[in-house]
């Protein structure tokens, strides 16, 4: 968004105020401010976690975004950039980071892994994609996606982030945000969400 | 080149008159040892015959007869070719000796063949399961183990979409469905293995207290989600004070199942997966792949090709190297400073492989029997231009930033010491056995493709500790320039592929172990063919998995800070460590 689209609210400006004073609404101002200043979490699954340094690198340069931030915490972070295959094993633990991210917060799927479990998706340790278990934004193809893929992503989610209106985003609802169930190990995978279809399959058997 | 001392005459058969036969299948070779003499067997390999160095241990299901083998490959470090043995046992009784006791480097080894294909080794001193969890039903690589997911043995390989009908998997398993649980398995009694198995070892250590303060141990874990593991990957370590006891590497966050899936595909399938195991060095992983399929079908690959595969493969291991160094001083402190002059060059090399394979990492380029396709018109130049003029300048110009930095040195010197004798023990390869004073390098040693043309030095330092293994990854850049050099000016031209290029390749029934310096060490492929379309049994011995064998006893008595520069200095790369 470029700042003549941020200062056009249709109201006009006294001529002698012009140059002071600009008049924009709230939703554009809160969502210039958050797509500007994405802090993306230093979480690097796979293959794709490379290509994801290498735009972070100067020859990319993901700060010309605002996103050169990239924060170890998931307490300080905005963006899970899920890169790379999500594995069984790893999933409890992709889970409890998600639930330990603040509100507002944004998954992007990076890579085909991510996305629907690509080439590794026949796989027994392997979860046919991220969104199996925590909600998704943005999805990036590509295996690993180029940098280029990934700023285009990038972008995308902040063309989401500009659409969105401080009236109906879920973090100043009322009630408090549910976090999502933590997978549990077990024989194979187990998502709590699951278990009663379990326990029906296993009395019927 | 030849080696130059013969080795003394292997009869093991008459040392070991009752114990040890040739192996006399068609296609295979060395010897099989019965399981309850190969405890003396190996120790007799390494005190008498000089095979001291035990480099892959890995398992076989033959399920029609009803036998499993485990398979040992051992070199001498002063070079030449291997001996390959094996043991094997019954099925439904697979017992096998643990040989950690006279080869430490084959604790993980054998940990991962008792996770995946149930293979129970007495004596091991930690057998747990170390890619999957605790817990979990089942031994996967065991061919009558079903996968939940797609119950087929074989993937299609025409196609998987015959005349335009689109069947997708999880239409027919959504996900929640695709997941077998053992009979009678009640979710409401169950109860989670957690991670007793981890912490019941990692207490086992020998309680040293030196000052006569009794202090309490505290466990920490570092990762899965953590900056300084290079991925997910996590370490647990009992700490006194500031100081390590104990340690344990735990993997398997990134464990893809990739041998599980390159026993369903065909031969050629499985190339682009190799790419996917370390994947800053594709083009290695293609190379060592395409060696052993290419000693199955015994192929000769042209001259040009064969150049080419050599240029690919050192500009591999300067690129690998320089994001090693560069994510090296991350871990140190320094961040992202030095990595962004080590990323600036590796784009370069990343635009090399680009423009020949079409991909900037996973370049799926080798076939069995030559490359793809041909350079493309202008890489040459563009690759002696690296070469020759701006990456030997770039290399001395982040040694002189960082070599002689009194952060890096007060960090490194002395710190993480890995001797000689336990870099040999523990099945060290590349940069660290290189580092610890052992100057093996498989180029040199037991020379494939065409290395035994180029002049070069195997570069070797004498302190194994972190500043070592930094130092020799430059020195290894600096080499590999000098062969990259080489190559270039001799490359000739000519065809790049043996006969037509085919989608299916025809594999003879055997076993063939195909290996390569690696940027990492020693990457070898273990294949066993039954003559069908697919593989029976295919096996990577992943030099990142394998080195850090030796990671716990080099941590023990450093500060926990250490943890993360030993890590870095041993360079590893999460997908190849778990595949």
């Amino acid at each position: 968004m470029d700042s003549k689209e941020l200062n056009s609210p249709g109201y006009g400006i006294p001529p002698e105020m012009q140059g002071a004073v600009s008049i924009t609404t709230l939703d554009r101002i809160y969502n210039w401010g958050r797509r500007s200043s994405v802090w993306p979490m230093m979480f690097g699954l796979a293959c794709c976690a490379i290509e994801m340094i290498c735009t972070a690198a100067s020859r990319y340069d993901l700060s010309r975004f605002g996103m050169e931030v990239m924060r170890p915490s998931p307490r300080q972070s905005d963006l899970m950039l899920v890169s790379g295959t999500v594995t069984k094993k790893m999933a409890p633990t992709i889970v409890r980071l998600y639930n330990q991210m603040p509100e507002p917060k944004y998954v992007i799927a990076m890579g085909a892994c991510a996305s629907g479990g690509g080439p590794f998706k026949e796989g027994y340790n392997v979860v046919s994609g991220v969104d199996k278990l925590i909600p998704v934004d943005v999805y990036i193809p590509g295996c690993p996606p180029t940098p280029q893929a990934l700023l285009n992503g990038l972008i995308k989610l902040q063309e989401k982030i500009d659409k969105q209106s401080i009236k109906q985003v879920r973090w100043y609802q009322k009630g408090a945000l549910e976090a999502i169930p933590i997978p549990l190990l077990g024989p194979d995978l187990i998502r709590q969400q699951d278990l009663p279809n379990i326990k029906k399959a296993a009395e019927e058997a | 080149m030849t080696t130059p001392v013969q080795p003394l005459t292997l009869d093991l058969a008459a040392r070991f008159p009752d114990a040890v036969t040739p192996d006399e299948r068609k296609g295979y070779s060395g010897w099989i040892v019965a399981a309850d003499k190969l405890v003396e067997f190996a120790t007799a390999l390494r005190d008498e015959f000089g095979y001291d160095y035990l480099s892959s241990v890995t398992g076989v299901d033959y399920l029609p007869e009803e036998k499993m083998e485990v398979v040992y490959h051992a070199y001498k470090t002063t070079g030449g070719p291997g001996l390959v043995f094996k043991v094997q046992v019954p099925r439904d009784k697979a017992v096998v000796p643990s040989l950690v006791p006279v080869y430490p480097g084959a604790e993980f080894q054998e940990r991962e063949a008792w996770d995946l294909l149930g293979i129970e080794f007495t004596g091991h001193p930690d057998l747990r399961r170390i890619l999957l969890w605790e817990g979990f039903a089942g031994h996967p690589l065991r061919k009558d183990w079903q996968e939940a997911y797609y119950e087929a043995e074989t993937k299609p390989f025409k196609s998987r979409w015959p005349s335009g009908e689109v069947h997708r998997a999880e239409e027919k398993n959504p996900f929640g469905a695709n997941v077998k649980y053992p009979e009678n398995f009640d979710p409401e009694k169950w109860v989670p293995e957690g991670e007793n198995a981890l912490y019941g070892a990692l207490a086992e250590y020998e309680e040293t207290d030196e000052t006569g303060l009794k202090t309490d141990h505290i466990v920490i874990n570092l990762g899965p989600q953590h900056p300084s593991t290079h991925g997910v990957f996590r370490v647990a370590a009992v700490l006194d004070g500031e100081t390590i006891v104990s340690l344990k590497p735990v993997m398997g966050y990134l464990h893809r199942n990739h041998e599980k899936i390159g026993e369903r595909n065909t031969y050629l399938q499985n190339m682009p997966f190799t790419d996917r195991l370390d994947y800053l060095a594709a083009m290695s992983n293609n190379f060592g792949y395409a060696l052993a399929v290419e000693k199955l079908m015994n192929v000769e690959v042209p001259e040009r090709a064969e150049y080419i595969r050599v240029i690919m493969a050192e500009l591999t291991r300067i690129q690998n190297h320089l994001f090693a160094i560069g994510m090296f001083l991350n871990d140190l402190g320094a961040f992202f400073t030095p990595s962004l002059y080590a990323i600036e060059e590796r784009e370069l090399v990343l635009d090399i492989f680009e423009a020949v394979s079409g991909s900037r990492m996973m370049c799926n380029y080798f076939r069995f029997g030559g490359l793809t396709r041909d350079l493309p018109e202008g890489t040459l130049e563009m690759i002696r231009g690296l070469a020759f003029d701006r990456l030997p300048r770039k290399v001395d110009e982040i040694d002189r930033f960082l070599t002689e930095n009194e952060i890096v040195r007060s960090r490194c010197v002395g710190q993480g010491i890995l001797t000689t004798e336990e870099a040999i023990k523990y099945s060290a390869a590349g940069p660290m056995l290189r580092a610890s004073g052992v100057p093996y390098d498989i180029r040199r040693a037991d020379p494939y493709s065409i290395y035994d043309r180029f002049d070069f030095d195997v570069a070797v330092r004498y302190n194994g500790d972190i500043y070592d293994r930094y130092l020799i990854r430059l020195d290894e850049i600096r080499q590999s320039l000098r062969i990259v050099q080489q190559a270039v000016e001799q490359i000739p031209e000519g065809p790049i592929q043996t006969g037509k290029p085919q989608y299916q390749v025809r594999v003879p029934a055997g076993e063939a172990y195909g290996r390569v310096e690696g940027p990492k060490g020693e990457l070898g492929f273990y294949v066993v063919s039954n003559g069908k379309p697919n593989p029976w049994r295919y096996h990577v011995r992943a030099p990142s998995f394998i080195n850090l064998t030796a990671f716990g006893p080099m941590c023990t008595g450093l500060k926990v800070a250490d943890i993360v520069a030993v890590l870095g200095s041993i360079d590893i790369v999460l997908g190849e460590t778990d595949r």
